[in-house]
């Protein structure tokens, strides 16, 4: 055994002539939950799919626990579970017949796997849904009957593919709870997410992949740390002056200040931090009402911005 | 949250289930395939209407054969209705196991087959499964044809035992070519192609036979085909099982083609399905 979950390099998928995965190199270690973030099409999905023993990669190795995917796939498979990005179990039977049949295909008798379902739809407050064909259910109800299916025998490792995308914030919160206690019990959990929020929140360690590429690597604040010391943001009392405040911030911080969508913000990258409480000053001096700011470290929403030179998919509203 | 939280924590120590640590149990391919069986008999539960093309279709057939054309084939309706039902058994059967190919080509793309494929279980077990729980269909569609049939005046002229192994040499017959059906649904990109090149397969040798009109009505070139087609010695040997004549010669004819079949394009489309992603 190694003390590492997960080992890739130079992972290579080929889909025709496109690079889909194009020299990957991961090291995942033993527990905890690591993020592997990016934008649409960036090689996350086809990049689990090669750990999880479903596609055959092109070039590179990788091991899991310890077993290399290709020669010992099936020493892979009874230790991992793959929770996909859509439906991973089969519409068309109700909550409690998939686990039912999972759990017997996982070797339960058939009384232990009677329990075992019903445990799983207790623990992920779907008892009231039991008896409801899959595809009846709601986008939460479905990722956690899937994830369910993938704790039936609890994995040493669980690859969780994009699996907020599209829930509401109460559903997403109900999946990182569940997420977060999955690791307490002791399973290493490798999420993909194209959700910022999402790593930073669950992520004790970020891999950032674009063009099927890594692009960078380490705890979220190790990111954050990359990209600048920080930065203030601002929020006026009247969207009107903003600009005048924006000038003024300019000034006293000598950097150019970032207007956010939002029409009362701006913030800047401060070099600095002790010259932030004098600039403010200096904003009130000339009657000008700042309602909100803040200062800190960059958002990895700028983080990956300053990375990839472009700017994420929107976040879930909240 | 709290009580969630709780409960998914403890959920995990519950029932130590079997690992790769544990000695496997016995014959993993066949039991986890019967697992699988249950499955599509649970579907076939769920939505009964999959079981059209095995029930009213049958039915239909029987109607159209016998009631249309009887009476100009045969001279008279019960005449043909004894000439022409082993034959619709055959039919049915074989149209039946179309469907498999199709339902595959659509559920390979599904999310539920990416889970069969990581879990700890033979990679081809879903697809044995399925081949497995496509039986229950065809004996339905057996049992819906014979029932009718019978209800509309047919009688079997031999005995209750030759009739029964009449069945079960249809259904072997039909085990054999749902393999090709699933080679179909692995190799084709779409299920409509599926349907059009089973179709396309399945017309010249089920009307190209001896199953609707006796064979020396045929010109010299259509018996030629005729008598080379498998469909015809499966036919032959279903009606000398039930309403009598010759047994043995077809009926070995049939079990040869069976087994030639299923060798051929068992393995083929097993190795077709695992290498699908």
């Amino acid at each position: 055994m190694t003390d590492l979950a997960i080992e890739t390099a130079g992972l290579v998928k080929m889909f025709g002539p496109m690079r889909a995965v194009d020299g990957v190199d991961l090291k995942i270690p033993v527990g905890g939950v690591y993020a592997v973030l990016g934008p649409n099409g960036a090689g996350k999905t086809t990049t689990i799919r090669m750990l999880a023993t479903l596609l055959v990669p092109d070039g590179g190795t990788a091991t899991v626990l310890g077993h290399d995917v290709v020669r010992e796939a099936a020493q892979v498979r009874a230790r991992v579970a793959m929770t996909g990005q859509f439906a991973s179990l089969d519409e068309d039977l109700t909550g409690l017949e998939n686990l039912l049949l999972l759990s017997r295909l996982y070797g339960y008798p058939r009384r232990a796997a009677q329990e075992r379902a019903h445990q799983l739809l207790t623990a992920l407050d779907l008892d009231d849904a039991a008896n409801k064909q899959v595809k009846a259910y709601s986008g939460g109800m479905r990722r956690r009957i899937d994830i369910a299916g993938s704790i039936v025998v609890r994995p040493d490792l669980m690859f969780l593919d994009e699996p907020t995308t599209g829930l509401d914030p109460r559903s997403r919160n109900q999946v990182w709870e569940i997420v977060r206690a999955l690791v307490g019990a002791g399973t290493t959990i490798l999420l993909t997410t194209q959700y910022l929020e999402e790593a930073d929140q669950l992520a004790d360690r970020i891999a950032v992949i674009d063009h099927g590429r890594v692009i960078a690597e380490g705890t979220s604040g190790q990111l954050k740390a990359s990209v600048g010391t920080g930065a203030v943001k601002v929020r006026v009392a009247d969207p009107a002056d903003r600009d005048e405040v924006a000038r003024l911030l300019g000034e006293s911080l000598a950097t150019e200040p970032v207007l956010e969508s939002d029409p009362a913000s701006v913030s800047l990258r401060v070099t600095n931090p002790a010259a932030v409480a004098g600039a403010l000053h200096r904003v009130g001096e000339h009657g000008l009402v700042i309602s909100e700011y803040s200062l800190g470290q960059p958002s990895l929403d700028e983080v990956f911005l300053a990375l990839t030179g472009k700017a994420t998919e929107p976040e879930v509203p909240v | 949250m709290s009580s969630t939280t709780t409960l998914m924590t403890e959920a995990p120590d519950v029932p130590a289930a079997p690992t790769s640590d544990t000695p496997a149990k016995p014959f993993p391919l066949i039991r986890h395939s019967l697992i699988l069986a249950g499955r599509s008999i649970t579907k076939i539960r769920r939505t009964p209407e999959q079981l059209i093309d095995v029930t009213v279709q049958p039915i239909i057939f029987t109607v159209l054969f016998v009631y249309l054309f009887g009476g100009a084939i045969s001279g008279s309706q019960h005449a043909y209705l004894q000439f022409v039902l082993p034959a619709l058994m055959v039919q049915t059967v074989l149209f039946a196991t179309l469907a498999i190919g199709v339902n595959l080509n659509t559920d390979m793309g599904k999310g539920v087959f990416d889970r069969f494929r990581s879990l700890p279980i033979p990679r081809s077990a879903p697809l044995v499964g399925a081949v497995l729980g496509d039986v229950v269909r065809f004996v339905t569609s057996i049992a819906v044809l014979l029932g009718f049939g019978y209800a509309i005046g047919f009688r079997v002229e031999t005995n209750a035992l030759q009739a029964l192994a009449a069945c079960l040499l249809v259904l072997f017959f039909a085990f054999s070519l749902t393999w090709v059906s699933v080679f179909l649904g692995t190799t084709v990109r779409n299920s409509g192609t599926v349907q059009g090149i089973g179709f396309l397969v399945m017309f010249p040798l089920t009307f190209g036979s001896s199953m609707f009109v006796p064979v020396n009505t045929m010109p010299g070139w259509l018996q030629a085909w005729v008598k080379v087609n498998p469909i015809t010695h499966l036919t032959e040997a279903c009606r000398g099982l039930m309403v009598g004549g010759a047994i043995t010669e077809p009926v070995l004819w049939s079990l040869g083609w069976s087994v030639a079949i299923m060798a051929v394009f068992a393995p083929l489309a097993v190795r077709m399905y695992r290498s699908r992603t």
